[in-house]
């Protein structure tokens, strides 16, 4: 399944190098990546492909959450089709 | 490649203005549990209730972890149960509902509804006993849910079934008086039922519906409120089309939700509702929509305007996002559960008789509502007759679910706790309808043309 990482928060250095530290242990292959300061937001997107992470779903969307918390900004995973459905007729 | 904006926009939406999906609800035909001894129909019931729903939990939580958006409740609603028991030669079927209660239990759903009866007409013999039996099932179980259909536009008011319900009302709160009558929170009685709502406490699965179906119940109310704070001053023109947009989207989700149940479960997917469901929790509020349109507290003047426009732009922006809309689909006004409906309340901007305007241009009519617990089993009947007066000439479903507290009085406060919320006592008419409601028989249904 492909699924979307947000991260929003403020920018500090090493956000993408801590999140894709967490995919690559997992397993998760990054399929496309973007960064942009929005409406006062430091928003980052990366598509992921996580049907061959080695690890669950849940574990994770956990650990995700720890770096999160770690690098002091939200981090959400979600499958790909919730934006779609909501923004693609 | 979706844009930054977007999916900041849907990220947003969901982790700062509520936006959920408020139930995923798993319709059952019990149309095949009916025998003749009580007690096997019984087994027949929890038996298929708990086969047919038992992956509806589970469901219903990956899901929420796979698509990020919360899935607030996962509820069962059943067959109108006066069908299905009265095959039994049984008098009381609290029994039946202390079935349901723990078929509901060993699923893991909170609520199930269709301890239910349809007396628009008239009622048979399960018809009686089942609305005879609704205060004490209310009283001994947690999860059941009962409705009772009074009216429709096609056979008009059922005057014996509106007093009757006036005096269950009573009971029921009576038996659930040390928990603030919250038995009254779990009943509702109907004109015009859909037979596909998945919103408690008046869902059930009518006779047209299919063996079993998965409805789902979108929410949302935060999420329009925000959309609106970015065209402040702007024109009703710009207004609603800021609605319409932002149901598309919220329904969108929903209807997403729902195939992917509905496939998962392998149970075909039934409708969308529309209804922006309110939560007691700040930011998830109807009346605060109202607020940010341009009314200063809700109930003033302009209020019913506000909200037909609103209810009629989340319907045209959510038809467009979804294959099948049903159920109530409309805004919600239950007072305890809404967070602005409350402050509007206290700070005396609304009354019922503001709330009985409102529910004349939205779903689905005077909704947990507290009064003082010393109001006349008629008087209850009177505010009945007026919803479903409201709904039969409308042609709309209306509702009454009002909570008679025993012991508290106008300027008391409420707590039911959860999503019930809670709310003041709120003055209603101290003038009789006695006379009126005990004459009894039927309100003919209203001739459908010649209309002004």
């Amino acid at each position: 399944m492909r699924a979307i990482i947000t991260v929003i928060g403020q920018d500090r250095v090493g956000i993408i190098a801590g999140v894709s530290g967490v995919l690559a242990a997992a397993k998760v292959n990054i399929l496309d990546i973007s960064q942009t300061v929005l409406q006062e937001y430091f928003t980052m997107m990366m598509l992921v492909e996580i049907s061959n992470a080695s690890i669950p779903l849940e574990q994770l969307q956990a650990q995700l959450v720890e770096e999160g918390n770690r690098l002091g900004v939200t981090i959400k995973l979600q499958h790909e089709d919730v934006f779609k459905s909501m923004h693609r007729i | 490649m979706l844009t930054s904006y977007e999916v900041l926009e849907t990220f947003k939406m969901i982790e700062e203005e509520h936006l959920d999906i408020r139930t995923i609800t798993m319709g059952i035909s019990l149309r095949d549990c009916s025998h003749s001894d009580g007690k096997i129909a019984r087994q027949k019931i929890y038996d298929k209730i708990t086969r047919y729903a038992e992956n509806l939990v589970a469901v219903g939580e990956a899901i929420q972890l796979e698509y990020g958006i919360p899935i607030i409740n996962k509820r069962i609603s059943v067959t109108p149960l006066s069908m299905i028991a009265e095959a039994s030669d049984e008098e009381d079927y609290v029994k039946f509902a202390e079935t349901l209660d723990r078929a509901a239990d060993t699923v893991g759903v909170n609520f199930i509804g269709g301890f239910s009866a349809l007396v628009h007409k008239g009622y048979t013999k399960g018809d009686q006993r089942l609305i005879a039996s609704i205060p004490e099932a209310l009283s001994r179980t947690e999860r059941v849910c009962a409705s009772v259909n009074v009216a429709t536009t096609k056979a008009g008011i059922n005057m014996d079934a509106v007093a009757e319900m006036g005096r269950v009302i009573k009971e029921t709160a009576e038996l659930t008086k040390e928990r603030d009558a919250i038995g009254c929170a779990k009943l509702v009685v109907f004109a015009n039922v859909p037979e596909d709502n998945p919103f408690m406490a008046g869902a059930f699965h009518g006779v047209g519906e299919p063996e079993c179906v998965i409805n789902v119940g979108i929410s949302g109310p935060g999420a329009v409120k925000s959309a609106l704070e970015r065209v402040r001053g702007e024109r009703f023109d710009v207004l609603a089309e800021t609605v319409k947009k932002t149901a598309f989207k919220i329904t969108r989700m929903g209807q997403l939700v729902a195939q992917e149940a509905s496939r998962r479960l392998g149970v075909p997917f039934g409708i969308i509702d529309l209804s922006l469901a309110p939560t007691p929790a700040v930011g998830d509020s109807v009346a605060r929509i109202i607020e940010e349109m341009g009314i200063e507290s809700c109930g003033a003047p302009g209020t019913t305007a506000a909200l037909a426009l609103l209810n009629d732009a989340v319907k045209k922006g959510g038809t467009m996002a979804s294959s099948h809309v049903g159920g109530l689909s409309g805004a919600f006004i239950p007072v305890s559960e809404d967070e602005g409906m409350i402050a509007a309340v206290e700070k005396g901007s609304l009354s019922l008789e503001k709330l009985e305007a409102m529910t004349c241009v939205c779903s689905v009519g005077l909704d947990m509502i507290v009064v003082p617990g010393e109001t006349s089993a008629e008087t209850l009947a009177g505010l009945i007759a007026d919803q479903a007066a409201i709904g039969m000439i409308n042609n709309k479903t209306t509702a009454v679910r009002v909570i008679p507290v025993p012991g508290k009085n106008v300027g008391d406060w409420v707590e039911f706790g959860g999503l019930l919320g809670s709310s003041p006592v709120m003055p209603i008419s101290k003038f009789s309808s006695s006379d009126f409601i005990n004459r009894g028989g039927r309100i003919p249904a209203p001739i459908n043309s010649l209309k002004n």
